[in-house]
């Protein structure tokens, strides 16, 4: 188990190395000037001017060089400066909007594994009938409607219409600057992220466990005469929650995306809104590193697939030795 | 050709495809001809957009800002009084038309890359992988909108979107393509026609292609969904196309601003459009893997 987390952890820098130069690659290719975004369409700026800027930054350096010292500050922590939020360094303005990012990713995973699991089981349990019937086809429905759009529907008839929950931003702005999320500016931005994912989630349980439920072990426990809701719950259940749970971390990528979604539909101030906010100002540092930031995300989230697997399923713990 | 298609061929293109979809349809369920006919209405609507109802994006009118559906305006008007119904339709064509080009681009890269790596084996093989794998672990969204903002300058919009949703959506296409590349190569059939002294060019034609062209369609008609909703949520963030182009995506950013008003239908209506194209493509692309690979179905999950 040591061993695997080591490989992988080791694996971690070539892989982001690879997504490093990838960025690199794209923004050499692409004509975006960094230093036009940073003087704007301000005419005043004279060539001379410009050419200095661009030495400040480095820019006038030859292409191995830039990069190089770019992955070694990478390596080092250092993302670089956004170049349009005054200079600020990127590795600190990620690291003060993930919190607000974190409350809702987490708070939308437990409400996706909740619902997942809870319809999911009701839908196998009852398959057949008109609930098992109802939630795939809500289920189908959510896949095929837009996150953003379920969120603005949301948006309008629990905030403006029925006005039972604030519309945006953590907190109420009247109550002052106290800096803490108010849980019921949470709940909407949280349940629409929740719905990203929650369908997949929902008829994966549903499926899973129907095939469980055709095995062996699971008929041998009918033939005892145990209960069929104790059939479901002990004896097929854990076995089909075992890809279930991997699954969580395959898709923590999905999650980042719904959150940029989301956080500029609520005006949340997380990670994806602060990654809206680097692309409208054309801020390329900034973007690359929150790009940087998810790939880490992303590998670790599949490191901790893995290790649960081997955690949970013996023949797999078997298998790899 | 050979003697048996002669008679097919004989007919006109068009009385062909007529044919054959038409004894296609006698089997599909009631589902697929309901998709298969919403999306036929859709594409239609799409194709003569500007033959029902031209699009005017200046058409302000300040009479009639913000006004709910009624018989003169069946969706509402937008928040300049411009007809909803005339932009949405409008919205379809836009949207739908980026969508499947750019669905193109990523079946293009992604074959590309499947074929090279499929044909060429061994170590390339293995590093063109791990590289795939690499961008397959990118958010779509998150790297999309980096690939906007480098490209958006020098492509415009339209060309921006396209790209970002190719270079995200191709690692599918490479994976499907290479893997099929793989166990054909080991077919009894493609030793056969090794065997019978087949050149490259006859075992590509005769022997892959065949195999791959069905994978690789319905690959692409998966990514479609994908592309309609990627496009949209560019725009609806206002990162893709100019604002007052009417792409579904961006008459639902119009619609956010509308919201606080009061005004649900802009919002609504653009959001139909989008659910029902992309339900319609997936209702079939779905009746389509349960034809051709009924054991199929985690391998193409896009």
């Amino acid at each position: 188990m040591l061993k695997l987390i080591a490989r992988r952890l080791a694996l971690l820098p070539l892989i982001l190395l690879t997504v490093a130069a990838i960025t690199f690659a794209l923004t050499e290719i692409s004509p975006f000037d960094p230093v036009d975004a940073y003087v704007g369409a301000e005419s005043g700026v004279t060539p001379e001017r410009k050419a200095e800027i661009a030495h400040a930054w480095g820019f006038d350096q030859p292409l191995y060089e830039r990069f190089g010292r770019w992955v070694a500050n990478v390596a080092q922590g250092d993302l670089g400066t956004s170049v349009v939020a005054g200079g600020q360094p990127v590795a600190s303005e990620i690291a003060a909007r993930a919190s607000a990012s974190i409350a809702l990713v987490g708070g939308a995973l437990v409400l996706v594994l909740l619902g997942g699991l809870v319809f999911g089981v009701l839908a196998a349990a009852l398959r057949g009938t008109f609930f098992d019937w109802l939630v795939r086809t809500l289920c189908y429905f959510n896949t095929a409607a837009p996150s953003f759009w379920v969120g603005l529907l949301a948006l309008y008839v629990f905030s403006i219409e029925l006005d039972w929950l604030p519309a945006g931003g953590t907190s109420d702005p009247r109550a002052g600057e106290s800096g803490g999320i108010d849980p019921s500016h949470l709940i909407l931005p949280m349940v629409v992220l929740a719905m990203t994912q929650y369908a997949w989630f929902t008829l994966f349980v549903r499926n899973t466990l129907l095939e469980v439920m055709r095995e062996e072990h699971v008929r041998f426990a009918r033939a005892q005469g145990i209960g069929e809701v104790a059939v479901l719950l002990r004896y097929a259940l854990p076995n089909a929650l075992i890809p279930f749970v991997t699954l969580v971390g395959t898709h923590l990528s999905e999650l980042i995306g719904g959150t940029i979604l989301v956080e500029a539909i609520f005006g949340w101030p997380g990670l994806g809104g602060l990654t809206l906010d680097a692309a409208l100002s054309e801020d390329i540092p900034l973007l690359v590193g929150i790009t940087l930031c998810a790939s880490v995300l992303v590998v670790l989230g599949n490191l901790l697939a893995d290790v649960l697997y081997r955690v949970m399923d013996p023949r797999v713990r078997e298998a790899a030795t | 050709m050979s003697a048996g298609s002669a008679l097919g061929s004989s007919l006109p293109l068009g009385g062909r495809l007529r044919q054959r979809l038409g004894d296609a349809a006698r089997h599909w369920p009631v589902s697929t001809r309901v998709a298969a006919g919403v999306l036929a209405a859709l594409v239609v609507v799409a194709l003569l957009a500007d033959v029902i109802a031209p699009l005017d994006d200046t058409a302000i009118d300040l009479d009639r800002v913000l006004e709910g559906p009624s018989a003169a305006h069946p969706m509402g008007t937008d928040e300049v009084g411009r007809d909803l119904l005339v932009r949405v339709l409008h919205g379809v064509r836009i949207s739908l038309g980026i969508a499947v080009l750019a669905a193109l681009g990523a079946v293009a890269v992604g074959v590309l890359v499947g074929v090279l790596a499929g044909t060429m084996g061994g170590r390339a093989d293995a590093i063109v992988m791990r590289v795939t794998d690499v961008f397959a672990s990118q958010n779509h969204l998150l790297f999309g909108i980096l690939l906007l903002v480098l490209f958006r300058p020098a492509l415009g919009g339209a060309g921006a979107v396209m790209l970002a949703i190719g270079l995200t959506h191709w690692p599918t296409l490479t994976r499907i393509v290479r893997g099929e590349l793989m166990s054909l190569r080991e077919r009894p059939f493609v030793a056969a026609a090794v065997g019978g002294g087949a050149s490259r060019w006859r075992l590509a034609r005769r022997h892959y292609l065949p195999h791959l062209l069905p994978a690789v369609g319905l690959a692409f008609v998966l990514t479609v969904p994908h592309a309609i909703f990627h496009e949209s949520a560019y725009s609806f963030l206002g990162l893709g196309l100019p604002a007052h182009q009417a792409s579904l995506g961006n008459i639902l950013n119009d619609g956010q601003r509308s919201l606080l008003a009061g005004g649900w239908w802009i919002a609504l209506f653009a959001g139909i459009a989008i659910l029902a194209a992309a339900m319609t493509i997936g209702t079939i692309a779905e009746y389509w893997r349960e034809h051709l690979h009924p054991r199929w179905r985690s391998e193409l999950e896009l």
